[in-house]
């Protein structure tokens, strides 16, 4: 907070040429190609893609419809975000017990060149065992990002690797397959669960 | 410079009694609490350390770097959520921190960063890891390593 006092306006100005660099990007590189950025994803049976999951299943949009679905992004190579969010995600499922038998939970890479089906097969499994890892070719992956107007961006570090910008929200989708609504980063659990419970619950309107 | 080091061992023996017990660091008194990490696979990914480092005295002090056997490029990280919900993750610089404030590594904002891991990180474990402050002051904590799956100190 202070340190964004400071900044002042001086930032303003970088803020802005950073703007007019990102809106240049999006429009014609980025993953959300025209769309507005912020927009909500479309239903789970409006999109189209092929990927693997962590069990060398083929999977789909299709893959999920049927059953509510929390679904989110991220690499496992993440240090920071990631195994917190997986963790975040596990103390959920923790607490609706049995309920969370009727999910899909779903930890998608924006790393496919190091997060391999063998790479995410290992990595899920230190997580709650609900969690599926899946992964697919790049093209397939922006195809995925799209459909959830998600985004992510490849970034070069210091020592020489990269790390990986990316849209932080779990997204929840009822088991028609329309999307219910999404779980900000770090939102204290006692906001995310009954969260995931309304997306359990369009469930049971749906079949009723 | 004797006071540093004679209190950081001292510091690095009450911390491997436990979690909460503080590290205290001398002259500037700087104290840290919580230090906490969680398990690695393999060396190959970065991991990342959370921390209170506490100035308890009148005088302000600035962090200035890392260092640890564990990792040959540590540094201080901060990750930002932006308005869409993504994430973003880049060096955080000097931190100074007032007389009496704390700063907090924790999940999700500051972190330290352990890049270029020496050794894979295991649960049950502990690493050293020096605070650098701009006086050339140091502190050294013993950073106690959880689950991969941990989600804070208590855990
Ligand atoms: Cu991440």
């Amino acid at each position: 907070m202070r340190r964004r006092a400071i900044l002042g306006y001086g930032a303003a100005g970088v803020g802005v040429v950073a703007l007019m660099l990102f809106a240049g990007w999006w429009q014609v590189d980025g993953p959300g190609g025209p769309e507005p950025i912020g927009q909500r994803p479309v239903a789970l049976t409006a999109m189209d893609f092929r990927l693997t999951d962590h069990e060398g299943n083929a999977v789909g949009p299709e893959t999920l419809i049927g059953r509510p679905t929390m679904a989110f992004f991220g690499f496992t190579y993440c240090p920071d975000v990631c195994p917190t969010t997986l963790s975040d995600i596990s103390g959920w499922l923790d607490d609706l017990g049995d309920e969370a038998d009727e999910m899909n939970v779903v930890f998608i890479t924006v790393d496919p060149e190091r997060d391999t089906v063998e790479t995410m097969a290992e990595y899920v499994g230190y997580f709650h065992p609900a969690i599926r890892g899946w992964t697919g070719p790049e093209e397939q992956i922006a195809r995925v990002a799209d459909g959830f107007h998600a985004t992510y961006e490849r970034v070069p570090t210091e020592s020489g690797d990269y790390t990986m910008n990316h849209s932080a929200s779990v997204f929840l989708f009822a088991a028609s397959g329309r999307f219910v609504t999404m779980i900000d980063y770090h939102e204290p659990r006692e906001f995310a669960v009954p969260k995931i419970r309304r997306a359990l619950e369009e469930e049971m309107e749906g079949a009723t | 410079m004797k006071k540093y080091i004679l209190t950081s061992i001292l510091a690095a023996l009450l911390t491997l009694g436990g979690l909460s017990v503080p590290a205290l660091a001398g002259p500037e008194d700087v104290v840290v609490e919580n230090a906490w990490s969680r398990a690695s696979i393999g060396v190959n990914r970065p991991g990342a350390a959370y921390m209170t480092i506490r100035n308890t005295g009148d005088e302000p002090v600035t962090l200035i770097g890392l260092t640890t056997p564990l990792a040959m490029m540590p540094e201080i990280h901060e990750t930002k959520t932006n308005a869409e919900g993504v994430s973003s993750m880049s060096p955080a610089g000097k931190i100074a921190i007032a007389p009496g404030e704390s700063v907090a590594l924790e999940p999700g904002g500051l972190h330290a960063m352990l890049m270029r891991l020496q050794e894979p990180m295991t649960e049950g474990e502990t690493f050293p890891l020096t605070l650098l402050f701009d006086d050339g002051g140091e502190v050294t904590v013993e950073v106690t390593i959880l689950g991969i799956s941990a989600r804070g100190p208590e855990d």
